[in-house]
């Protein structure tokens, strides 16, 4: 990206907007009036100590949940039931144990063009071999996901949802149960992927410093935060406390030794993950050009 | 105290909880009870024989042998037909027809109780109960409502199966994962599609794994139906024969039954490491 973004609020030129959105489970406040944007081809990563509802936000955006109240939109459209517009990449459950390599990449498309599957077939295949390749998966594809490692796994299921080429590609945690090794080597898999495509894509994770390698844009999601409905006051949930534009960071191979990488994830745990420094609500870091949020004045105080 | 080291290191091969036996012994332990209830009846069937050459309790193996080898190669003299085959065809095609139907019926009924709520709430509570009825008290029902041929049989195999099969189908499709019926959906699956392209076929190796558990179940109800009315079959022969007291056909008969039931337990798991290459290893 070069110079600066126009600011805008505009949902119009946002694959994702989040507006007013709470969600609830009986009396606990999980989300607490949630706002974002999100543009095309943004690589956003969520953090946020766990509990913080990061994976919950994720579930409302693919629609396997509903908000409590506020409106989710995804191409300017109310989302509904999960559909192929999203993408969803889970730490696991992602595969279907009872089909190949190839056939799991393969079966969106065999859903969504039933009989004209087969005029079709060896043109997908071949695609679908190409998504393999480029995960370096070409030599597996006649396996069966329970001969593969827990890395190369993930990588198929990357494949399988790249395939359908949605909207936006959420992944849940998609790393959190590989060693750090193969997780290194999956960041650099997916950052390839995305640079390729240019997808957007919508990454929940709760290890810092991988959200800021990876993504374009950090979004910091935490109950730590202070407003002038006082600390005991019992319908306070998770808000966006911080956004970030670390495009310039994004994906670069030295920046893991850089002092820059080391000071933002440092500034973002402050932010975000300690209990004991918390901002307030008028002193939210959100300066990154897709930011919006409304506040309700019983939380600004004026 | 010299040789406690040895003695440590000595796996015992049979006694306690860290034996080990080797792979002969394991075959020679196997064998063992085997060898020793054929022991036990052979020497029985011999002190009786020599006080009474006629006794028909406990047969020779000759004799048994005999038997069988009349039941199985020589034609009837009433019906010329050779009676081991009739029977086994006879009971086979009840076995099989009331074992599909049931596996058919219980795989669609126990998906779909298994994943749609509504049905669950509507089938659950008849299902649940009719599983509590012991097939066989309703055996008499059958027989009047379905007369005693054929059909009442198969019934009777069905009614005894299907509540065990659709019970089974459907804890296995209630344990789908959430995360996989949602990733169905994001990968363009209509909600039929779900249930029949994507889990069914998931759940087709459990199916075959509760047809095997439930032939016990089914043979027993195909013997105790043939045993009160019919014309042919395994269990109709064993009982018409128990009126002359024939162990020599009895024994062999029951032998047989208990070889038909290991090889088709057998054949089902081969089958299923076969068509499902997937389906052991899904755990690990």
């Amino acid at each position: 990206m070069t110079g600066p973004i126009p600011r805008s609020s505009d949902p119009k030129d946002k694959v994702l907007y989040v507006e007013n959105v709470c969600k609830a489970y009986g009396g606990k406040v999980v989300l607490d009036d949630v706002d974002l944007s999100v543009r095309s081809g943004e690589f956003c990563g969520v953090v946020g100590p766990s509990g913080c509802g990061k994976s919950t936000l994720l579930r409302l955006i693919l629609g396997a949940e509903e908000p409590t109240s506020g409106r989710i939109l995804l191409d300017n459209e109310p989302v509904g039931p999960p559909d192929p517009k999203r993408g969803i990449v889970y730490q696991k459950y992602s595969l279907f144990p009872h089909l190949t390599v190839l056939d799991n990449v393969l079966l969106g498309k065999r859903l969504t063009l039933d009989f004209a599957f087969r005029r079709q077939a060896a043109a997908l295949t071949e695609e679908a071999m190409a998504l393999l390749k480029q995960m370096r998966l070409e030599g597996d594809a006649a396996k069966y996901p329970h001969q593969l490692s827990g890395g190369m796994q993930q990588r198929v299921a990357i494949a399988q949802a790249m395939v359908m080429r949605p909207s936006i590609l959420l992944m849940d945690e998609p790393f959190g149960a590989l060693d750090p090794g193969t997780r290194e080597d999956m960041q650099v898999h997916l950052l390839e992927a995305w640079e390729k495509s240019k997808m957007t894509v919508f990454f929940v994770t709760h290890d810092l410093p991988e959200a800021v390698y990876l993504a374009t844009r950090v979004l910091v999601l935490t109950q730590f935060y202070r407003d002038e409905r006082g600390d005991g006051y019992p319908g306070r949930g998770a808000k966006v406390v911080g956004d970030y534009d670390v495009a310039h960071l994004s994906g670069s191979t030295d920046l893991k030794r850089r002092a820059e990488y080391a000071d933002l994830v440092q500034t973002i745990r402050q932010d975000g993950f300690e209990p004991e420094a918390r901002r307030h609500v008028n002193d939210f870091n959100l300066k990154h050009p897709d930011s919006w949020r409304s506040l309700r004045p019983e939380e600004s105080g004026g | 105290m010299a040789n406690g080291v040895e003695r440590r290191r000595a796996e015992p091969g049979f006694w306690g909880v860290h034996a080990r036996p080797g792979s002969r012994a394991r075959w020679l332990l196997g064998a063992l009870p085997f060898v020793l209830v054929m022991g036990v009846y052979l020497g029985a069937s011999f002190v009786r024989r020599l006080d009474n050459p006629q006794d028909k309790l406990l047969p020779s193996p000759a004799q048994m042998l005999q038997a069988g080898r009349r039941m199985a190669f020589e034609p009837d003299r009433r019906t010329g037909d050779k009676l081991l085959w009739l029977d086994t065809r006879s009971s086979l095609k009840r076995l099989a027809i009331g074992v599909s139907a049931a596996a058919a019926a219980g795989l669609l009924l126990g998906l779909n109780l298994g994943l749609l709520p509504g049905i669950n709430v509507l089938l659950q509570p008849i299902v649940t109960m009719g599983s509590i009825i012991p097939p066989l008290a309703l055996l008499p029902i059958l027989f009047i409502v379905f007369g005693v041929d054929e059909l009442s049989k198969v019934v009777l195999i069905f009614v005894g199966t299907f509540p065990v099969i659709t019970r089974g189908i459907m804890l296995e499709a209630r344990r789908t994962p959430r995360e996989q019926i949602v990733k169905a959906l994001t990968l363009g699956a209509s909600q039929l599609e779900v249930i029949y392209r994507i889990v069914m076929p998931q759940l087709l190796p459990r199916l075959l794994e509760a047809v095997r558990l439930s032939l016990g179940g089914a043979w027993l109800f195909l013997i105790a139906s043939e045993a009160i009315a019919s014309e042919s079959g395994l269990g109709y022969r064993i009982f018409l024969v128990r009126r002359y007291m024939a162990m020599d056909v009895i024994i062999p008969y029951a032998m047989w039954i208990t070889a038909l039931g290991f090889g088709m337990d057998w054949g089902l798991k081969k089958l299923i490491a076969r068509l499902y290459p997937w389906y052991s290893s899904e755990d690990s």
